[in-house]
């Protein structure tokens, strides 16, 4: 074994890149992630400066992507609500994926009556439909950041920690976990120490298929009006303010939605990759 | 086996009850400013103390619940608050809307996605099933209304053969089929790649068995192999991924009829939290959640019914 090992070092492996469609997808999530930092500060024009007279100016030097309805910059404007969409998206998966991953290792690591407890609470909450629970819970307690927030983290939680404790189950029967209780470990260094560095991998992909698909639910709960609100801008209201001018034929409503589209699919392609297996875990465990 | 099913049904159940009790907090329990909503700012305190009493919001909060529930089995959805119409006589239209729009994406989606799904389990790893890999895991990733922005574009502007818009369409048969289009497309687009991909893998999980080689070793034809040695065995986890998609289309028409403005349950959900229309609001999504639940606990049994395996696990 240590032979191996030692040639393994002694010849340094070439250096390969991912695979073209990889490469791409991380190249869109470093954009995206610029877009989220710098955005604002990249913008030519301000977010509610009205740059023409008319709705809807056609693209050109000065406006890249054209005006929108009020006819401001739309460029400028997909900066400025950059922040919002990918932060938002950002902070509700961790929230849930926090407490999803929390309780996962948990009830994988105390089992017995707990674990038949909580794996039965965490059906009946996986069993109800996502965007339908969003929308009542805006419909009853107003459309606000902390309540977008909230709202998702519920919808991910309960659906991370099915997907946590799977993993800790396979993990927490391996003997060097076996061994860390018999030391007389705590619960909680076991679920820190011994779980969790070996679950890296696995809770990543996850990480990555919640923050795709709290992309996708922000924008469409702002698309139909119940996401952010205005003076607040992200991509799924820019498309909702514009869908007007789709009948005219201009961009301004396609540009952010392909925005949107862009940034997820690339999330899904790094996904794809991290998680290997060409995408069968992403098309069978996606659920929405 | 008995058991299991009656299992699943009684999860199915408490699921039900907590679903009722979400809806309910998530509207009923928070009155906000219901009374603002539908009077208006400048009503006196009389009215709005009469409306209060009349939509018995006085009540003690598990009292409201009961009665809500009580109402609601009885069949009785109470009056819309906006216009003091019947509820059930605005579903009425609006389910039929509804169920038009997922029937009709269902009699493309299904046979579409099977079809895709054998000829990829057939070739596994070939040019076809790479390809059609790398496509759905784009088409995967894309909101509906990306999609339906550009249908619209193409078909209703550029060259303006369909109507963008479905508010003029159901006069004739040929007006409800040119509006159904767009929304039957955009919807299809959403779930075909997920079909397709989960089809293939039942398919490839049967293809995997040992009487599959025999097949192949005794000479029988691809096709054969396929549609009469593996499909039979498939057939369960097929149907399970039917239905779990049946169960997406119910959230998935909410976008995709406010894109085309087709007349049905999503679009008046939108409606009603748009109004606060609290009768109409609790109506509709707790038939919307029903009918998802009904569609997971089904695709669940019939996974369970079809895999030996699952069926007899303790």
């Amino acid at each position: 074994m240590s032979a191996g090992e030692a040639t393994a070092q002694a010849i340094p492996r070439p250096r390969r890149l991912p695979p073209p469609l990889a490469c791409i997808g991380l190249a869109i999530v470093a954009i995206g992630l610029i877009m989220a930092l710098l955005g604002p500060f990249l913008a030519r024009h301000g977010a509610g400066e009205l740059i023409s007279e008319r709705p809807f100016p056609a693209a050109s030097w000065a406006l890249p992507f054209g005006g929108d309805h009020l006819g401001r910059d739309v460029l400028s404007r997909l900066l400025h609500a950059a922040p919002v969409t990918i932060g938002l998206a950002l902070g509700a998966t961790t929230v849930g994926f926090v407490i999803g991953l929390t309780v996962g290792f948990f009830t994988a690591e105390v089992r017995g009556r707990t674990d038949t407890m909580i794996t039965w609470i965490l059906d009946i909450l996986v069993s109800f439909p996502p965007k339908l629970i969003a929308l009542i819970a805006i419909a009853g307690l107003g459309s606000s950041l902390p309540i977008l927030i909230a709202t998702l983290g519920f919808v991910h939680a309960p659906r991370v920690a099915r997907v946590a404790r799977a993993v800790a189950m396979n993990i927490s029967a391996m003997d060097f976990v076996e061994a860390a209780r018999a030391r007389g470990e705590s619960v909680l260094a076991v679920m820190v120490r011994e779980i969790w560095p070996s679950a890296r991998r696995p809770m990543a992909v996850e990480f990555g298929l919640r923050v795709t698909f709290s992309i996708l639910v922000l924008s469409s709960l702002s698309f139909l009006g119940l996401g952010v609100q205005p003076p607040m801008t992200d991509w799924g209201s820019m498309v909702r303010e514009n869908m007007s001018g789709i009948f005219l034929g201009t961009p301004a409503a396609l540009i952010p939605a392909l925005a949107i589209g862009i940034l997820t699919v690339g999330i899904n392609l790094v996904i794809d990759w991290i998680g290997g297996s060409s995408g069968r875990r992403l098309t069978e465990e996606l659920s929405r | 086996m008995a058991s299991l099913v009656l299992g699943r049904l009684l999860l199915g159940a408490v699921t039900l009850l907590v679903a009722s009790l979400l809806v309910f907090a998530g509207t009923q329990a928070l009155p906000g400013d219901v009374t603002t909503a539908i009077l208006g700012n400048e009503a006196t305190p009389e009215t709005r103390a009469a409306l209060v009493e009349r939509l018995g919001l006085d009540h003690p909060i598990h009292v409201q619940y009961f009665e809500w529930a009580g109402r609601f089995l009885r069949g009785d959805l109470g009056l819309s608050l906006v216009n003091d119409v019947p509820v059930s006589r605005l579903l009425d239209l609006r389910l039929k809307n509804t169920f038009i729009l997922a029937l009709a994406t269902i009699i493309v989606v299904v046979p579409l996605s099977l079809f895709l799904g054998l000829l990829c389990a057939a070739y596994p790893n070939g040019r076809l099933d790479s390809s059609i890999s790398v496509v759905s895991l784009f088409l995967i990733s894309l909101p509906e209304f990306l999609v339906g922005i550009i249908l619209v574009l193409l078909f209703a502007v550029y060259w303006s053969v369909l109507p963008a818009t479905s508010i003029s369409g159901f006069r004739s048969f040929e007006h409800l089929v040119r509006a159904l289009v767009l929304p039957v497309l955009t919807l299809t687009f959403a779930i075909l790649a997920h079909m397709v991909r989960m089809t293939r893998a039942a398919m490839l999980e049967v293809m995997r068995a040992p009487y599959i080689e025999m097949a192949l070793l005794k000479g029988a034809s691809r096709s054969r192999i396929v549609l009469r040695h593996a499909l039979p065995n498939a057939l369960g986890p097929i149907i399970n991924v039917i239905a779990l998609n049946l169960g997406y289309l119910i959230s998935g028409v909410v976008v995709v009829e406010v894109i085309f403005a087709y007349p049905g349950l999503g679009k008046l959900l939108v409606e009603a939290i748009g109004n606060r229309d609290l009768p109409l609001l609790q109506a509709v999504a707790l038939i919307m959640v029903a009918a998802y639940i009904v569609f997971t606990l089904l695709a669940d049994i019939v996974a369970r019914l079809s895999n030996p395996r699952l069926r007899f696990k303790q």
